[in-house]
C-alpha cells in the first residue's frame, strides 16, 4: 500500500514537473526579475542599476491618466464583449441545429488562427478611408470619418477579444440540463422568467469566466486603442511600451508592470468571490 | 530618422494588401512563393550544405554565410543585400526597427546579433560613451572616401578623431499637407499648430515621437528644436495639451492615414515626403520657415558583433557609389557623398523635397544625444499622450 502510495505521488509529481518547469522559467523568473528592476534606479543613460529604493512606486501617480483609462477600458470592453456574446453562445449552445454546430463553432474560432494584428490592421483598412468612408462618400456623404474614434476602439476590442467571451458562456450553457428549462416550464414560468432565473443563472460561472478572462487581458492591452483609435489616449500598455522602449526607464516600467500584474489579482479574486456569491457553491477556477 | 513601433513590423499594411490581391488573382512571384512556404530558406540551407552552391572563397578573412542588419523600414534596395549575397555568399538578415531608442534598448540588453546597423547622428556618441560601438577600421572600408563627404553631414560620426560611423544619407522633418483639403499654403510650423486646430481640425497627425513633436512645438515660439529650458518646454507643453483635442492621431506610421485621406496634413521626414508626393501629387512636403530638424542616419558597427568580418565587407559594399546610387532612388532620401549625387538623376538633384533651397535649410538644428535622453521631455511626452 505505502510503495503504491509512494508510486502514484512521484508519477503526479513527474506528469507536472514539465507544467512547473513552464511555470517557474516563464512567470516565476520573469516575475522575480521585474520585481528586482522595480526597486532600482534608471541609470544615466536609460536602463538599470541596482539600487533599493521605492521612489518608482511612489512615482506611479505620474501615471494615474493611463490607470485610470485602463481601469475604465477593460470593464467597459468586456461588457461590450458580453453584450454580443451571450446571444450567439446562446444560440449555439441551445438553439443551433446540431449538424452545424460545430461548423458554426468553428467559424467563432478560426478568426483566432491569424494575427490579432493582421486582424486589426484589416479593421484599420475597413475603418479609413478608402473602406467604408469611400463606400458612404459614393451614396453621399462626404469626409465621414470612422477610423480613430473611441467607437473605432470599442468596435476593435469587441471583435478581437468575443471567442474568449463566447466560449467560456457557450460551455456552461451546453451543459445545462434540459429538463430544467422543461421543469419551468412545467411549472407556469414564462420563457423570459425561465431564461433570467434558469438558464442565465446557471450559465454565470461562464459568464465570470469570460467576462474576467477578456477583462484581464483587456488590462494590458495598448495595440487596439493605438491602431484604431490614433494612440491619443494613453492605457497602462502603451505606458510601459513607452518606458522600455523609448524612455527607457526600466525601473519605473517595472513598477507598473508589478502593479498591474497586483490589480489583475485582485479583479480574478473580487470575479471569484462574485462568481462564488451569486452562483451558489460553483467557482470559477482561474486561480 | 526614427519612428514608431509599428514601423518595424514584418510588412506594411500596404505591402500586405498589395500580396493578399495579388494572391487573390492568382499571382504569386517565385519569391513570394519560397518565402511564404519557407522553402527558400530551406532551399538555401540545404544547397549550402550539400555544396551545390559553394561560398565563393574571399580574401583573406572567412565572411560565414550570414549576417544581420538592423536597419529602418523602406530603407533599402532589397536587391543590394541580393547582389551582396551574390558577390561573397553571405546572406543579410534584416531586422527592421521603430526607434533610435529601440535600437539603443536592443544594444543595451546585450547580444543583438548584428553585424552592422543604422543610428542616428545624435545616438552615436551616447553609443561611444557606453562602449557598444567598435571605433571602425578603415582600412577595411577602401570604398568610403571622407573628401567627398560633406562634413556638415558627417561630423558627428567622428569622436575624438576617431570614426566610429560613417553616414548613410540626410534628411530633413517638416510636414506633409494634402492641398486638396488644405488649400491656404503654409510656410511655418506656426501655421501647421494654428491649422490643426482650425481647418485641419481632426485631421492632423505628429509623431509618437519626442525628439520631433516637442522640438516643433519650440518651433511656434522660435525656441531651440532641441531646448532643455524649462519655462521654453512649459510653452511648448501648453501649446501641446491645446492641440490634442483637435489630432487626428499621435502616431510615426502616417503614411496609412495621409493616404487614405483620412489625415491631412502630418509631420513628415524627407523619404517619406519623397514617397507620398511622388504617389500623390497634391501632397505637398513643407520645411517650417522658423527652422527644425535636420538629420543623417549613420553606418555603425556593434562591439558585440557577431560576424564583425561580413559587417565591414558588407558595409564596404555599401559605400560603393555604384551600389549606394540604387539606395538612394529605392529609399529617396538624399545622399552626403558628392560621388553619388554626381550619378544621381537631374530630376532626383532638382526635386526641392530632397534638395531645399539654402534659405530653408539654414535654420534647421541636428537633434542633440542630451535632447534624445532628456527624462524631462520624455515624461513631458506623456503627459501629452495621456492628457
Amino acid at each position: 500500500m505505502h510503495g503504491n502510495k509512494f508510486r502514484h505521488n512521484f508519477l503526479t509529481a513527474l506528469l507536472l514537473a514539465p507544467a512547473t518547469a513552464w511555470l517557474v522559467v516563464f512567470l516565476v523568473l520573469p516575475f522575480i526579475a521585474i520585481a528586482v528592476f522595480s526597486v532600482g534606479e534608471r541609470a544615466p543613460e536609460g536602463g538599470y542599476q541596482a539600487a533599493f529604493t521605492f521612489a518608482q512606486y511612489a512615482n506611479l501617480p505620474a501615471r494615474a491618466t493611463a490607470f485610470w483609462n485602463t481601469m475604465l477600458l477593460a470593464p467597459v470592453g468586456a461588457l461590450a464583449c458580453l453584450l454580443v456574446a451571450y446571444p450567439v453562445a446562446y444560440y449555439l449552445a441551445l438553439r443551433a441545429p446540431a449538424r452545424w454546430r460545430l461548423i458554426l463553432l468553428a467559424l467563432v474560432v478560426i478568426p483566432f488562427w491569424t494575427s490579432l494584428l493582421m486582424r486589426t490592421y484589416a479593421w484599420m483598412y475597413v475603418l479609413g478611408g478608402r473602406g467604408i468612408p469611400a463606400l458612404l462618400a459614393y451614396i453621399g456623404f462626404e469626409d465621414v470619418r470612422l477610423i480613430n474614434t473611441p467607437g473605432a476602439v470599442l468596435l476593435g476590442i469587441v471583435y478581437g477579444y468575443l471567442p474568449l467571451m463566447i466560449l467560456p458562456i457557450y460551455v456552461s450553457l451546453e451543459r445545462l440540463d434540459r429538463r430544467l428549462l422543461e421543469a419551468s416550464a412545467d411549472l407556469g414560468a414564462t420563457p423570459l422568467s425561465t431564461f433570467l432565473g434558469v438558464t442565465l443563472k446557471l450559465s454565470l460561472p461562464g459568464v465570470m469566466t469570460g467576462f474576467s478572462l477578456v477583462m484581464i487581458l483587456l488590462l494590458g492591452e495598448y495595440l487596439i486603442p493605438t491602431l484604431l483609435g490614433g494612440g491619443k489616449v494613453f492605457f497602462i500598455g502603451n505606458a510601459l511600451v513607452d518606458l522600455f522602449l523609448q524612455s527607457r526607464n526600466w525601473p519605473f516600467g517595472s513598477a507598473i508592470a508589478i502593479t498591474l500584474v497586483l490589480v489583475s489579482v485582485v479583479v480574478l479574486i473580487a470575479a471569484n468571490r462574485i462568481s462564488t456569491r451569486v452562483s451558489g457553491a460553483r467557482r470559477v477556477d482561474l486561480i | 530618422m526614427s519612428k514608431s513601433y509599428r514601423d518595424g513590423l514584418p510588412i506594411s499594411p500596404e505591402k500586405f494588401v498589395d500580396q493578399l490581391m495579388r494572391l487573390k488573382r492568382g499571382s504569386i512571384g517565385r519569391r513570394d512563393f519560397l518565402g511564404l512556404t519557407g522553402l527558400g530558406i530551406a532551399t538555401a540551407v540545404m544547397a549550402r550544405e550539400i555544396g551545390i552552391m559553394p561560398t565563393p572563397a574571399f580574401a583573406a578573412e572567412s565572411l560565414g554565410d550570414r549576417m544581420s542588419i538592423a536597419t529602418w523600414p523602406n530603407y533599402h534596395d532589397p536587391q543590394t543585400f541580393e547582389n551582396f549575397k551574390k558577390d561573397t555568399g553571405v546572406a543579410v538578415e534584416v531586422n527592421v526597427f521603430g526607434s533610435n531608442e529601440e535600437m539603443l534598448a536592443k544594444l543595451q540588453a546585450g547580444a543583438s546579433g548584428w553585424s552592422l546597423f543604422v543610428p542616428t547622428n545624435y545616438t552615436i556618441s551616447t553609443y561611444k560613451k557606453l562602449g557598444i560601438i567598435e571605433p571602425l577600421d578603415m582600412a577595411k572600408l577602401p570604398n568610403f572616401d571622407g573628401t567627398q563627404e560633406d562634413p556638415r553631414f558627417t561630423a558627428e560620426g567622428t569622436i575624438d578623431k576617431v570614426t566610429y560611423a560613417v553616414p548613410k544619407n540626410w534628411g530633413t522633418t517638416g510636414f506633409a499637407v494634402n492641398t486638396k483639403k488644405l488649400a491656404k499654403p503654409m510656410t511655418s510650423w506656426k501655421e501647421f499648430w494654428d491649422t490643426a486646430m482650425a481647418e485641419g481640425d481632426g485631421r492632423t497627425m505628429v509623431h509618437d515621437y519626442q525628439l520631433t513633436t516637442i522640438g516643433n512645438a519650440l518651433k511656434y515660439y522660435g525656441y531651440s528644436f532641441n531646448s532643455l529650458k524649462q519655462d521654453e518646454l512649459a510653452k511648448a507643453e501648453a501649446l501641446l495639451l491645446k492641440v490634442k483635442p483637435h489630432l487626428f492621431a499621435v502616431s510615426s506610421d502616417y503614411q496609412p492615414g495621409m493616404r487614405a485621406g483620412d489625415a491631412w496634413m502630418t509631420m513628415c521626414w524627407t523619404n517619406d515626403g519623397a514617397q507620398l508626393h511622388r504617389d500623390i501629387p497634391e501632397i505637398a512636403y513643407v520645411l517650417g520657415k522658423e527652422g527644425g530638424e535636420i538629420w543623417t542616419d549613420f553606418y555603425a558597427i556593434p562591439k558585440d558583433a557577431p560576424n564583425k568580418p561580413a559587417g565591414y565587407a558588407l558595409l564596404n559594399y555599401l559605400m560603393n557609389p555604384q551600389v549606394a546610387v540604387k539606395e538612394h532612388l529605392a529609399n529617396g532620401a538624399p545622399s552626403t557623398d558628392a560621388r553619388v549625387n554626381k550619378l544621381l538623376p537631374k530630376e532626383v538633384l532638382d526635386n526641392p523635397i530632397l534638395y531645399p533651397a539654402a534659405d530653408l535649410l539654414t535654420p534647421l538644428e541636428f537633434g542633440a544625444a542630451a535632447t534624445l535622453t532628456d527624462p524631462g521631455r520624455a515624461e513631458l511626452m506623456a503627459r501629452f499622450k495621456s492628457a
